[in-house]
């Protein structure tokens, strides 16, 4: 189906061609709001009529107060999740010494073409990321290790900015009063305050989020870290200093130009950003699956502590 | 039992005989209230909640619907007292606890795992229309879950056969959904989100366009309620906490759930469970929280609860559960530990 075509008769009345004043819901309204909504509907009507079939919204739905409204199913387009970093395609993320060329360590290679990694253009802005010498070092060892230490392997919590580029997608719910995001992986979460609630009081794996506008920019300063969470499969990592500066900019109704920058004078020389898009998953009945594999780590962390443990 | 789940059941058992001084409803209730409402006119539902209480989901015998003043001023002396022993400071230069433990069972557990600086079972009986509630079933009237029928007893009972082919600590499959990290006590996530008498009993709700967030902290489990039509899930799909879709009611938000968990059961249910959900801005602290079970399989008769969900000026915490969960393997490897000292015994002449 067209997405156009199909998303017309569920189309929120919030996505009429201008912004407007108050925001509308889906949901049955009581009857005395009904009448005035009456204009808005035809001339939404009437609008959407003389559009050819198919043919796309194109304004930025906005809250009732007029800021961009960003609720919905989004999810990156990019192989980031290996390596955010510019990279090729590759066998495997565990590898070994082969004859000839590295071959796929024994734990993976079983896995054949579904455990090779894509190539990826990276998401760093200017291609690199300035580490610090040690912190370096430790990036290359964790990439030796990955089986290992990917925190994603052990169904961990994803941490910021990793949870927005996972091959995942990810929910928005936006109110006036509040900003959410539910994530599917790992059913991980974050509530982006609205209002400043002071220094975090644990360090926690998503940590703390408190969000503003600048314009039409969310700005999301994200802090109170623990280190337990990686940037990607490829081993790059942060310590508990890390500050995370995320911004989410619509650019269209679909759209979300999403822009991190990193600052961790522990592990980086200098603050760094990543930069990629977000799409809106349009279709009618989208939903935004579960993936809580806390049940699927179980045999790899517990497997050997069973009364009968498996055969190799 | 586990020391979380003996320490549920004690918390359960002697929930009566706990209380707290002072209601926030009560006060809340004297004041004028205005619902304060959406940009599109729904009721404002947003922010956190508590739904930790002392009133049991069953009615203990002997009890009407509504506890006396004299009742809980008793059981309320019993409660603070609890309290109180139980908030005192560790002893740092206290020894450690005899090999077996102390022989309590208490919320502490007989290590002395916790002490009440942990604990937040509720402190308060649930207040609905100014009764002091002795249970959250209120129908059947008798405030219990209705009798099994015939064929749910059978479905448990071969539950219970495949439960027994284990020892409760073979595999972390044999253990708790709790002690894995899945899901929080009891039916906290639900539906029908239900206190677990023990702690985190916190939620969180975030009303979008046309989806409203619950997320419950323990173990920070988002059920995503779409609002209005659309598809349910095919039947075989069933995720933690089930398919709840929502619509408005005059003021009420409805929700109704299918597609539950295999492991998600509710006292016996069946595949075929259905709960039904009302959630109503009672004043400026409170959302009355109704819901209604519908089991035709299990359940002679549908039953239906109440109960105050009251406002919380906290934070909600991150519940990083699985990612410290040292008890799970703890557990297990304390077992396997005792498996190889019984191996190793000489067999009895």
């Amino acid at each position: 189906m067209e997405n156009g075509a199909s998303g017309l008769g569920s189309t929120p009345l919030s996505y009429s061609l201008e912004p407007h004043p108050r925001s509308r819901t889906e949901a049955p309204m009581p009857r005395r709001r009904l009448a005035a909504l009456v204009p808005t509907a035809v001339s939404l009507a009437l609008a959407l009529a003389a559009q050819p079939l198919g043919a796309q919204r194109t304004s930025i739905p906005r809250t009732a107060a007029g800021k961009p409204d960003m609720s919905g199913i989004w999810r990156a387009m990019t192989n980031a999740n290996y390596d955010i970093e510019p990279h090729n395609a590759k066998a495997a993320l565990a590898m070994r010494p082969g004859p000839v060329v590295p071959v796929p360590a024994k734990e993976v290679v079983a896995l054949g073409a579904v455990g090779a990694v894509p190539s990826g253009t990276g998401i760093v802005v200017g291609g690199e990321i300035p580490y610090l010498p040690e912190a370096l070092a430790k990036k290359k060892e964790n990439a030796e290790n990955w089986l290992a230490r990917d925190p994603e392997v052990k169904c961990y919590l994803p941490g910021v900015p990793r949870a927005t580029y996972m091959p995942f997608s990810f929910q928005i719910f936006q109110s006036e009063r509040k900003f959410f995001i539910a994530y599917e992986y790992a059913g991980a979460t974050r509530e982006v305050y609205l209002k400043d609630p002071g220094p975090p009081q644990v360090d926690s794996w998503m940590g703390q989020s408190v969000g503003r506008w600048e314009g039409n920019t969310f700005v999301v300063e994200v802090t109170g870290f623990n280190d337990g969470s990686w940037f990607d499969r490829a081993g790059n990592h942060h310590t508990e200093d890390l500050k995370v500066v995320e911004r989410y900019t619509m650019t269209g109704p679909d759209h979300i130009r999403y822009e991190a920058t990193m600052t961790d004078p522990r592990t980086f020389s200098r603050p760094w950003t990543i930069r990629l898009m977000l799409y809106r998953n349009v279709e009618p009945d989208a939903r935004l699956g579960q993936f809580k594999c806390v049940e699927f780590v179980e045999e790899l962390l517990y497997g050997h502590l069973r009364k009968t443990p498996l055969k190799p | 039992m586990t020391r979380r789940t003996s320490r549920l059941a004690i918390a359960a058992a002697i929930t009566l005989s706990f209380t707290m001084p002072v209601l926030a409803q009560q006060r809340a209730a004297a004041k004028p209230f205005a619902t304060p409402r959406t940009p599109d006119g729904h009721p404002d539902l947003q922010g956190n909640w508590s739904n930790a209480t002392m009133t049991p989901l069953e009615r203990p015998a002997g009890l009407g619907r509504a506890l006396t003043l004299e009742q809980v001023a008793r059981l309320e002396k019993i409660r603070s007292d609890t309290i109180e022993k139980l908030s005192r400071s560790s002893d740092p230069d206290r020894p450690a606890p005899p090999k077996g433990g102390d022989g309590s069972t208490g919320a502490a557990g007989n290590v002395g795992g916790y002490n009440y600086f942990w604990i937040d079972a509720g402190n308060q009986f649930a207040t609905v229309n100014g009764e002091r509630r002795s249970s959250i079933i209120v129908d059947p009237p008798n405030g219990r879950v209705p009798p099994l029928t015939a064929e749910a007893r059978t479905r448990q009972g071969e539950r219970l056969r495949r439960a027994q082919a284990f020892r409760e600590y073979d595999n972390p499959e044999n253990r708790p959904l709790a002690e894995r990290c899945l899901m929080s006590f009891g039916s906290n996530a639900g539906p029908p989100m239900l206190p677990n008498y023990f702690y985190n009993n916190n939620y969180t709700i975030v009303q979008a366009k046309d989806h409203i967030l619950i997320m419950t902290e323990m173990v920070h489990d988002v059920r995503i309620i779409k609002m209005g039509k659309g598809e349910r899930l095919a039947k075989h799909v069933r995720p933690w906490m089930g398919d709840s879709f929502g619509r408005w009611e005059g003021d009420t938000l409805v929700v109704e759930t299918t597609n539950f968990h295999p492991l998600q059961t509710l006292r016996g249910s069946s595949d075929d469970l259905r709960v039904v959900e009302r959630f109503h801005r009672a004043d400026a602290n409170t959302i009355l929280y109704r819901f209604t079970v519908h089991d035709p399989t299990t359940f002679t008769q549908p039953w239906s609860g109440e109960l105050p969900f009251v406002k919380m000026d906290e934070l909600i915490y991150e519940y990083a559960c699985h990612e410290g969960n040292y008890a799970l393997s703890n557990i297990l490897s304390g077992e396997r530990a005792r498996d190889r000292e019984a191996a190793a015994r000489p067999p009895k002449p």
